[in-house]
């Protein structure tokens, strides 16, 4: 590793590993709650099992891209970071503040756990992806800002480069949006509208800044493709990105309150949503195929690829295919939505953590690539991962089709839990590809306990 | 892409297309909140409807259901409950879940609310039915 504090991404790393697999636990449980209703009733209800789930996902993400960022900033400033105890110690703060909650979703009713933490103060809890306690999310707000600082400190005192200013930017913008969580009216629909100013500018706004800045990293580092190349990619991605994207909330605002006129601008610029993400993967293809060295690290190549194309899928593709608003009309809040949202989380965010850690974890462990024999193997969970979550998208899109069908088109529509019924076959079989998914994840981590022999030290 | 375009009309473009589209955005968004009083029923807005949402939220509700279509897609859309169950059904069925579950089948907690909590609720799922949605959901199933 070039820079001696680039070390402290490995503990981010490890912590985004873990907490990923959690995620995934809980994901087989609620997927048998699907079709077995009350399994591990009332120990671990499903809305329980559900925020544990989301929760670890957000988490494990934000880890990622902490992890991420450590280890990217002081190369691309070519200085040393600003402070790596201050990096440290933010590591444990945010790790504990997340077991803890989550040992407080698991242990009393949420409704005690509101009680317990003061949400009658402020409240904030109770609204999907935001349900953390009021301390864990004052929690969050302190380790962004310890974390910006940081970051924001190096790049300041190191070279600016596109690359850091973008990932920058969609950092600061992280922080700013999370803001909106706090806001949190009695009108149920103004607490909607804003409630997307969180939800919707992270993952379909600044997350793709991270997104854009990490992939951009990557390659240059793999492919040894000229800088001025790639950076102008990435900034034509990410003007792509937001230009789509942001007035793109409008697909959010279709049926919950809001102007008709919503229909209209939300149509048209989430219909523009995916153009970025082709442009992700034709530049990821492009790049390596004009590569310029051949990188030891061939598994990092193929994550870097892999995001290209699944973020292209998962939030292009399967965005698209619900965005439009007299489709959305009929899908919105069926398991077309949950299909999309697999694939799109997996595709754009999973895979560019795992792609960071690929590249990163070899050279923060003093060597330029794993052997051999250990890329295999990463190789063959990224292909079981990736080919599971294609079928578990593929599944509940099919459930997702035949229950818009039977609840809301047929002659006579049927009640939600007689569709549910009906079409549990597929939640089966989405069940079983969740399994192949765990088994992905599982040859994941033994990969990193793979000898053989290493590649030198670049 | 061609030599006559730098990384600094790239870098250009950018920052210009963000800025002017989060404006437009800003622009519509205040649009928005000044005609959503004719639409979201505020006039009506009572400390009961506030206590009910606060109920929806402490417990978690939309774990498991859609609200206006937003939510989990585990249980059924709540947004027209009222439409299917009225107010003395929908207070029963929250009363008569069974502590234990019903085997084999996707359960709700017993959630233990007092009768000034379920009509609270009820205020509160009125008052989402009579949102104007844009005639969302398609039928009263949900």
């Amino acid at each position: 590793m070039q820079y001696k504090s680039q070390a402290v991404a490995k503990p981010y790393f490890i912590a985004a590993i873990g907490l990923f697999v959690g995620q995934i636990l809980f994901g087989l449980i609620l997927g048998l709650q699907y079709v077995l209703g009350d399994f591990l009733f009332p120990a671990i209800p499903f809305n329980v099992a559900r925020m544990v789930h989301t929760n670890l996902l957000i988490v494990w993400l934000l880890f990622g891209f902490m992890g991420g960022a450590y280890f990217l900033i002081p190369e691309e400033s070519e200085t040393e970071l600003f402070s790596p105890k201050l990096a440290l110690l933010m590591f444990w703060i945010f790790l504990v503040a997340g077991a803890l909650t989550i040992v407080g979703y698991l242990a009393v009713p949420y409704a005690t756990l509101a009680e317990l933490t003061g949400n009658s103060m402020l409240e904030t809890m109770g609204r999907e992806f935001l349900e953390q306690p009021l301390p864990t999310k004052l929690g969050i707000v302190v380790v962004a800002l310890v974390f910006l600082f940081n970051i924001t400190m190096t790049v300041l005192k190191g070279k600016k480069t596109a690359i850091s200013l973008v990932l920058l930017i969609g950092l600061w913008g992280l922080a700013v949006f999370f803001l909106f969580s706090f806001y949190n009216p009695a009108n149920v629909v103004l607490d909607k509208f804003f409630w997307w100013w969180t939800v919707h500018l992270w993952v379909e706004g600044v997350w793709e800044l991270i997104l854009g800045s990490f992939l951009a990293f990557v390659l240059i580092k793999t492919t040894g493709v000229d800088r001025e190349v790639i950076e102008k990619w990435l900034y034509v991605i990410v003007t792509l990105t937001l230009v789509s994207g942001i007035i793109g909330t409008g697909h959010h605002y279709f049926w919950i309150g809001t102007p008709e006129y919503w229909q209209w601008w939300g149509s048209i610029f989430s219909a523009l949503e995916p153009i970025p993400f082709f442009g992700m993967t034709v530049f990821a293809f492009n790049m390596v195929n004009r590569r310029r060295r051949e990188h030891p690290n061939k598994a990092a190549v193929l994550w870097a690829l892999g995001t290209g194309v699944m973020a292209f899928l998962g939030a292009g593709v399967w965005g698209f295919l619900h965005t439009l608003a007299p489709v959305n009309y009929y899908t919105h809040g069926t398991q077309i939505t949950a299909a999309h949202g697999h694939m799109a989380f997996y595709g754009a965010y999973a895979m560019v953590n795992l792609m960071m850690i690929s590249y990163a974890m070899p050279i923060l462990n003093g060597r330029a690539a794993n052997s051999n024999k250990s890329q295999v193997l990463e190789m063959w969970s990224f292909w079981l991962m990736t080919v599971a979550i294609v079928f578990i998208t593929l599944f509940l899109t099919a459930a997702g089709i035949l229950q818009v069908w039977l609840q809301r088109v047929s002659d006579s529509p049927l009640p939600f839990m007689v569709a549910q019924d009906k079409i549990s076959l597929f939640y089966w079989m989405r069940e079983w590809a969740g399994v192949a998914f765990l088994i992905g994840l599982i040859l994941y981590i033994i990969s990193f306990f793979v000898g053989g022999d290493e590649e030198k030290a670049a | 892409m061609s030599g006559a375009f730098t990384k600094s009309m790239a870098r250009n473009i950018f920052y210009g297309g963000t800025v002017f589209f989060f404006l437009l955005f800003l622009a519509l968004s205040f649009d928005t909140l000044s005609t959503l009083p004719k639409r979201d029923m505020r006039a009506n807005m009572t400390p009961q409807i506030a206590e009910g949402k606060k109920l929806w939220e402490v417990n978690n509700c939309i774990g498991c259901h859609t609200l206006l279509g937003e939510g989990a897609y585990f249980a059924p859309e709540l947004g027209n409950v009222i439409v299917r169950y009225g107010d003395e059904g929908v207070k029963a069925f929250i009363q008569s879940r069974p502590k234990e579950g019903i085997p084999g089948r996707r359960s709700m907690p017993q959630f233990n609310f007092t009768d000034e909590q379920l009509n609270a609720i009820v205020a509160f799922l009125k008052h989402v039915n009579s949102i104007n949605t844009n005639n969302w959901p398609p039928n009263s199933q949900g």
